[in-house]
């Protein structure tokens, strides 16, 4: 039965078919990158760069909310830089950025070279740093305005029992109080993502350098400059780039806890183009606010770019 | 505390040159900041849960009862919030958008990152290169332009308007670290099943995506905390009240100046960040791989 089952090849063998139109978009590498690549293109085009781009093109309108506007040219432009709050929210947005940035890096590094430590419950303690990245920022912006609430802060009862202070802190009603409540509150909620970064880059860092250091007479400072800071240099750039990039673009926080008030001393640029735009239905000018936001962004990339290139070619890449 | 140290010295002494560190002065360089750090970090998480489970009358009473603790907790705030507002609604909306838009970008992202990896079609590192780069547009200057554009789509106020929106967020990061996975993975898997006849499609379902799996959790419980966080596009893009998300509905409904909103308030945050604390602490290892994986490439 076997044998006699057995399928016999044909005498004559089919000519190999031509390869068909249907044939290569199925098999040809660059239609089957296009059609593996149309899901995420799509989206990134239509909610991505036709946005970027229609939000350039509105700045030179006079779009209001429902309807349609005309090509005015720069005057959008003229018009904003000359205004004194968006002067306001220029200084406001790049203090913000800097100094928290600058906070954000110090406090995250230090974390970061604590953590490196060996100690008990390290993955706990490791898991419980990062939830204030995990929890929603509004969610936790609601806690901050709890903390700074004018006559029921906890901080200024604190200070009151211990005796430092006989008047309530009025954080978020004053405009220096103001700037650096927000600054305390964008720290603290980007330092866990700065240090847990920064942690993965010092835990490639082999010991055999720190131990070498200390035979020849480094001080630990002379080990931190030479040793994990030079290592750390690329991590550094990337996370930094990032930081900077959503600190200067921050909206969630300043619209919990001030909306850009006192009297604009925390308005952001982000918070300055949703009210021009949303609130008071000036689509044009807001598109010209956000997209002034553009040419700092830029920076902050190039920045962060070189720091890159600069490793690249000091460890003889390419 | 004591049997915590003697463990730490043990461990320690497998490491290089820790046992140069006497324990007093682990104490004071390590210890203490590091306390004083976890300390700032989670009080306001105390505070918040604390407040959501105060009575009415001490919220607003320093006098009478210290405000660092209460011995009559009460679930009233959270039994407000449940049924007297359209809370479990908003809860169900973040819920549903989250969980969509995670899918739909995980889904176009296995494909984008795939190809680029792997299929290598001319010009695949310039689209690597450009997906990046979308990942550094931050939603703060495209929210104007989008608001026209999801009102051209007549997707304005409904839920598809952040579910088809929150992708663009997602996409580039996911498919940045699902290339690093599909990097790890040997060609010569996928050569030997295509040997055997499997197509790209089959191979990416049968072979490449099971080995994949770690990078898909690390990607979808990033993209989730990402879509639960966001706020610009949902305070924007959604009117009707009972479309809201977790986020804007509560900074809207409760800001009417009631001196006892509070409790409502962080009896409101805690609920809503709840859900996302728990899914990370059953998933902490794939989303520390997710965060630092994004920046290590």
């Amino acid at each position: 039965m076997t044998d006699a089952a057995l399928p016999r090849s044909a005498p004559t063998r089919a000519p190999i078919r031509e390869a068909t139109a249907w044939d290569r978009l199925k098999t040809n590498r660059n239609w089957l990158g296009f059609w593996f690549m149309v899901p995420a293109a799509a989206f990134l085009i239509l909610f991505l760069a036709y946005p970027l781009g229609l939000g350039i093109w509105l700045s030179f309108t006079d779009t209001r909310i429902g309807r349609p506007g005309e090509f005015i040219g720069i005057e959008n432009y003229e018009w904003v830089l000359g205004d004194r709050k968006f002067q306001d929210a220029v200084f406001n947005t790049l203090f913000y950025t800097t100094i928290a940035s600058i906070a954000k890096f110090a406090i995250g590094l230090y974390l970061a070279i604590l953590l490196n430590h060996h100690l008990p419950f390290k993955a706990m303690i490791r898991a419980i740093v990062l939830i204030p990245f995990i929890v929603p920022t509004v969610l936790s912006a609601i806690a901050f305005w709890w903390i700074f609430d004018p006559t029921f802060s906890i901080i200024s009862w604190t200070l009151k029992e211990m005796g430092w202070r006989t008047t309530n802190i009025n954080f978020l009603g004053d405009a220096w109080n103001a700037r650096w409540s927000v600054i305390f509150a964008n720290v603290w909620r980007g330092v866990p993502f700065i240090a847990i970064t920064l942690l993965a880059g010092l835990q490639t860092v082999p010991p055999s350098l720190y131990e070498a250091a200390t035979l020849d007479g480094a001080t630990r400072w002379q080990m931190f400059r030479h040793i994990t800071y030079p290592l750390l240099t690329p991590i550094i750039a990337v996370v930094m780039t990032f930081s900077v990039l959503f600190t200067f673009t921050d909206f969630q926080l300043i619209k919990v806890l001030t909306n850009g008030g006192p009297a604009g001393a925390t308005e952001l640029m982000a918070t300055m183009s949703y009210n021009t735009a949303i609130l008071g239905g000036k689509i044009g000018e807001g598109a010209a606010i956000s997209t002034a936001m553009i040419p700092f962004l830029l920076g902050a990339i190039m920045i962060s770019w070189f720091g890159l290139q600069r490793r690249k070619w000091q460890q003889g890449e390419d | 505390m004591s049997a915590a140290d003697s463990r730490a010295d043990i461990t320690d002494n497998r490491e290089g040159m820790s046992y140069l560190d006497t324990l007093p002065r682990r104490v004071v360089t390590v210890y203490i900041p590091l306390f004083l750090i976890m300390f700032v970090l989670l009080f306001p998480f105390y505070w918040m849960g604390l407040t959501a489970v105060k009575p009415k009358e001490e919220l607003v009473d320093f006098e009478r009862a210290n405000p660092f603790w209460t011995w009559a907790p009460t679930f009233e705030h959270i039994y407000d919030l449940i049924f007297k507002t359209e809370y479990p609604r908003w809860l169900w909306n973040t819920m549903f958008i989250s969980v969509v838009s995670t899918i739909l970008a995980l889904i176009a992202s296995v494909f984008a990152a795939y190809a680029i990896v792997r299929v290598r079609y001319k010009g695949a590192s310039t689209v690597g290169g450009l997906i990046f780069l979308s990942y550094l547009v931050p939603p703060s200057i495209l929210f104007i332009p989008l608001s026209t554009v999801v009102y051209q789509y007549g997707l304005f106020d409904t839920p598809f308007a952040l579910i088809l929106t929150y992708p663009t967020i997602l996409i580039p990061f996911s498919t940045w670290l699902l290339m690093g996975y599909f990097k790890t993975i040997p060609f010569e898997l996928e050569e030997c099943a295509l040997i055997d006849g499997a197509s790209r499609f089959q191979i990416l379902m049968k072979i490449v995506l099971p080995l994949a799996v770690p990078g898909l959790i690390s990607a979808g419980i990033f993209c989730l905390t990402l879509c639960w966080n966001e706020f610009i596009y949902a305070l924007t893009f959604i009117n009707t009240h009972a479309n809201k998300t977790v986020p804007v509905a509560i900074v809207t409904a409760f800001t009417d100046g009631d001196q006892y909103r509070w409790g409502s308030l962080m009896a409101g945050a805690l609920v809503g960040s709840l859900p996302l604390v728990i899914l990370y602490s059953f998933f902490v290892e794939y989303y520390v791989s997710a965060m630092t994986g994004a920046v290590k490439e």
